[in-house]
């Protein structure tokens, strides 16, 4: 499969890309990885006159503490997510989350904010994202703005971020003590979750439960007034709208959200 | 546009159109067939080369990606002599292929593995050749062509203390 034709240009700073796309408007699309983007222009789902590569903008990659938090380059690729030894202390869900994206090769090219940007309910890292309380930093020619992971996923495929806006950076809290659990329910391998649950600190999002990664609030209220997990876990299906597809019907989700969400609570992987 | 790389140590120019992925630049126009076109979903890993030591699938990075880049197949891990690399000799000697469709992805999934993790177990070598599909062999001797790899790697390792993995694996 071939994709459409497009033209192609390297920014060599997130300056050059935000003018490039202001230029292109709505025609262009950035391309980090590409792991999200390639494999839709090869099918067509995605026909971008032009395609700006932001893999070569060193300021758009790396991981640094700032404060109470990490700070993540939007172009830092999964390996390097997953393998930093900075997150793995600091933010250990994370760096778990980002070993189970597909597969050691797409690890090696796919970014965290390629990711993100892609907004699809059933993956990885939008999950852990919202489950940390996590937020992006996005700049545009109106300026820079921080959105916070609840604000962010407002539906399939579908962000806070605008045509013209480039996502810089990634936030997530410092947290190496904090209690964190993940479950990722899937069939084969390298797919996407059919459920999945990351749990932390008593912030609990579901992967494919609903258009988006959807927080489980029943679960957390219940948490709070001192619910056993046993009982909070119960109600994570709570508020969900599943959908149903060759792998699992709705009331399988359902179900499966449950018993993934008791063993999230319980600090398991897997 | 024109893209400069190295490819199997050889230094490259060549003019392309933007949307040609890496597998068709590679099979195509430099006429390097070990790598495969399978599902071309970027899930069976039959298209897997080095880009830069790392393993990526070829299907789904552009030509232009690897502009400036070097790119290795299965051909170039073998020397000019002949001599094919520790990986692809144990995969011979441990019988990891039957039709060998999938064999030149799994052994550049394999040599980059190797190179991130000299020494991993068989539960590492499971996970770490996750993205490559084979339909003949049930992966056993896969795995175990793997691990045989990884100890001929460090017995060569230990002799040359010069050399650190990923040059005695290139």
């Amino acid at each position: 499969m071939i994709p459409a034709s497009f033209d192609y240009e390297v920014a060599d700073s997130a300056a050059h890309a935000l003018a490039l796309l202001t230029e292109h408007g709505e025609d262009a699309k950035l391309l980090a990885g590409g792991h999200s983007l390639l494999p839709m222009m090869k099918v067509r789902l995605a026909r971008p006159a032009m395609l700006i590569d932001i893999a070569r903008v060193s300021e758009l990659s790396g991981i640094k503490v700032v404060g109470d938090q990490v700070v993540i380059g939007a172009t830092t690729r999964h390996a390097e997510v997953a393998g930093s030894p900075l997150l793995q202390a600091e933010v250990p869900i994370l760096a778990y989350a980002a070993a189970q994206v597909g597969d050691p090769q797409i690890r090696h090219r796919g970014t965290i904010g390629g990711s993100l940007a892609h907004a699809d309910p059933s993956a990885d890292l939008p999950m852990t994202l919202l489950a940390l309380g996590g937020s992006v930093e996005i700049t545009g020619p109106a300026g820079t703005r921080v959105v916070g992971a609840d604000d962010f996923f407002i539906g399939p495929f579908e962000s806070a971020l605008g045509p013209d806006e480039l996502l810089t950076e990634v936030r997530v809290p410092r947290g190496g003590g904090v209690s964190w659990g993940y479950q990722k329910f899937v069939r084969r391998a390298n797919d996407w979750a059919i459920v999945g649950v990351a749990a932390y600190d008593g912030r609990v999002a579901l992967a494919s439960m609903g258009g988006t990664p959807l927080r489980a609030h029943a679960t957390e209220e219940a948490l709070r007034s001192g619910a056993s997990i046993e009982e909070a876990a119960a109600l994570a299906a709570e508020g969900t709208s599943p959908g149903k597809d060759f792998h699992a019907d709705s009331d399988y989700r359902a179900h499966l959200a449950r018993v993934l969400t008791k063993r999230a609570l319980e600090g398991k992987t897997g | 546009m024109e893209i400069k790389l190295t490819v199997n140590s050889g230094a490259r120019s060549d003019e392309v159109e933007p949307r040609l992925l890496l597998i068709h630049y590679l099979r195509e126009t430099l006429g390097l067939r070990a790598a495969n076109v399978g599902c071309d979903t970027t899930s069976c890993g039959a298209c897997t080369v080095l880009l830069d030591g790392e393993s990526v699938k070829s299907c789904t990075v552009l030509a232009v990606q690897a502009n400036g880049r070097s790119v290795t197949t299965a051909e170039g891990l073998v020397a000019e002599d002949g001599t094919m690399s520790i990986v692809q000799q144990a995969f011979r000697e441990n019988h990891g292929l039957q039709c060998g469709f999938c064999t030149p992805g799994m052994v550049m999934a394999s040599t980059s593995l190797l190179a991130e993790n000299p020494h991993p177990t068989e539960q590492q070598v499971r996970e770490g050749l996750e993205g490559n599909f084979c339909r003949c062999t049930g992966y056993h001797n896969i795995v175990r062509s793997v691990l045989a790899a990884a100890e001929k790697l460090s017995a060569v390792s230990t002799s040359a203390d010069s050399a650190d993995s990923a040059e005695v694996i290139a």
